[in-house]
């Protein structure tokens, strides 16, 4: 009977977190734009977003932008993420806690702090500016998921290959990024994912003409709901799950390891 | 790796300088000071933008947001902590599965989990259509109070649940076996070992929903339409419409006093059950 009841609870609190997103996935497919009746089934809706050419153009900033600060934010924060790794323990949690404020601040007010940041350097809104923005808010991400790889690291080793002759850029290279590789491939995609879902720090930091797909989705729904948000969104959940599945499998095979 | 590598992070100290540290300071310095339209070189130091928000207008908007916020991080307690502890019972094979089941909505996009409640809200929307369809009368089920509530809840129960099951999972499952043994009945067991136990998660919880809830501006915008408006929209609105920015500095850092106290007092609350100072 209990256990009866516990199920019955989990499955109507999983109803509720996606019977939202099936209802949209759905609807992405109806031939009929009154959501009363379902007018069969079509891939429309899909034609018409792969018309729209500012949709393009978002999806074209939404991909560059991603790709291009998750790549830098990896690299700078695997790289810090070894430094902070070899100081000592003050400085180290000064630089955490500084590292920490990105993310527990609200989105609103590191958008709007670096919205301030440049317009008073007077640096024009616009594609610069929000990669900029999304490098600063990928990079904590990526330090908080190399460092607890570089604490599982056997020092024993990095000194063995040192004491054979190894400079200590070649063993960075030899022995430090490969043990900690796992560790920088989950961060780069945590920081791509990231960005793909931005929305409120890229909303106050870009400027005319360069918008993304949150940003995009924010403006059409604002003026109500139309069918082709639905497939957009169905599209961009789709590939959400699939850099989930991949994220999660690392993590799993890790464990396993 | 030697002691020298240590440098290898000081590119990065710059760019936290500059990028997280100054563009705060920025803020801080705009909330204090008013500009001169015609002359933007003098700067005059003044509390008048914090003073301008002790107007009933904009008090009612921070005391909308924050009863808004707290009600839906209450609901999402409420609805969260059972979910917590029932994945805390499945067994390791549908675990995992489950667990990633929930984690996937907190990865969508905000934007569209917001949306998807206006399709099915909406005036046009699933339930209005159905009603239609049985000849009743629609109702206003979007642009109002509950629909934010109910979008906060959708949006950030998951925060809720992680924290919370992750408290519960660490817990000696010998410790609940040794209460029942020595004749405490379920409520109390709850009461004195499971709930105390699972308050480190708890407290995470509350903050890690509240946090958003109180400083979003989507939610109210996409579905408590342009009337119920929030302290996060007022900031937006300053900064990209009426372009006050010294008295959306002022709104910008009233928000922050508030996260910042609202986690002291949950910290201090943790603290003394922890050490068993209170009770």
């Amino acid at each position: 009977m209990k256990n009866k009841v516990s199920k019955l609870y989990l499955s109507l609190v999983f109803l509720f977190l996606y019977a939202p997103i099936a209802v949209l996935v759905i609807y992405s497919f109806n031939d009929s734009k009154s959501r009363g009746n379902w007018g069969g089934f079509t891939f429309k809706w899909y034609l018409e977003l792969f018309k729209d050419r500012d949709i393009k153009t978002a999806l074209y900033y939404t991909v560059t932008i991603a790709i291009t600060a998750a790549l830098i934010s990896t690299i700078v924060g695997t790289i810090s993420a070894i430094g902070i790794y070899n100081m000592k323990t003050n400085r180290m949690n000064l630089f955490l806690n500084i590292n920490y404020l990105p993310i527990i601040n609200p989105d609103i007010v590191t958008g709007i702090a670096l919205m301030i940041l440049f317009l008073s350097a007077n640096i024009k809104l616009g594609f610069s500016t929000m990669l900029l923005a999304h490098i600063t808010f990928d990079i904590p991400y990526v330090i908080l998921s190399v460092l607890p790889k570089l604490k599982q690291l056997d020092k024993n080793i990095t000194e063995a290959a040192l004491d054979l002759g190894a400079t200590p850029f070649y063993s960075l290279r030899k022995i430090i990024i490969p043990q900690i590789k796992p560790g920088i491939i989950t961060g780069f995609l945590i920081a791509f994912t990231l960005s793909i879902d931005d929305f409120v720090i890229s909303f106050f930091t870009t400027g005319s003409g360069v918008t993304n797909l949150s940003i995009e989705i924010y403006s059409m729904a604002r003026r109500g709901i139309s069918p082709t948000i639905n497939a957009l969104s169905s599209l961009m959940l789709a590939v959400v799950l699939g850099l989930l599945l991949i994220i999660n499998k690392r993590t799993t095979l890790q464990v396993k390891e | 790796m030697n002691s020298k590598s240590k440098y290898l992070a000081y590119p990065y100290s710059i760019w936290m300088i500059i990028f997280i540290l100054f563009p705060l300071f920025l803020i801080f310095l705009y909330s204090i000071t008013l500009r001169n339209a015609n002359e933007i070189k003098t700067i005059t130091f003044t509390f008048e933008n914090f003073a301008k928000f002790f107007n009933p207008i904009y008090i009612n908007v921070l005391i909308r947001s924050i009863s808004i916020a707290a009600l839906s991080t209450i609901i999402c307690l409420f609805i969260g902590y059972p979910v917590a502890y029932l994945l805390t019972r499945i067994n390791e094979e549908n675990k995992g599965l489950l667990i990633l089941l929930f984690i996937l909505p907190m990865w969508m996009n905000m934007l569209l989990r917001t949306y998807a409640w206006m399709t099915i809200l909406g005036n046009t929307g699933l339930i209005n259509s159905f009603l239609s369809f049985l000849n009743l009368p629609k109702i206003n089920l979007l642009y109002n109070n509950n629909a934010v509530i109910l979008g906060m809840v959708y949006n950030f129960l998951p925060f809720m649940v992680f924290p919370i099951y992750t408290a519960l999972n660490k817990m000696d499952r010998s410790l609940i076996e040794a209460a029942d043994d020595l004749g405490a009945d379920s409520f109390t067991i709850f009461r004195k070992v499971i709930f105390p136990l699972s308050l480190p998660g708890v407290i995470s919880g509350l903050v890690m929903v509240f946090m958003p809830a109180v400083s979003t501006f989507v939610i109210p915008r996409l579905l408590g339409g342009g009337k119920n408006i929030l302290i996060g929209n007022l900031i937006e609105k300053l900064f990209l419409v009426t372009r006050d920015w010294n008295f959306g500095a002022a709104l910008s850092m009233i928000i922050l006093i508030i996260i910042f106290i609202s986690i002291k007092i949950l910290n201090v609350l943790n603290i003394d059950k922890e050490s068993g100072i209170s009770l």
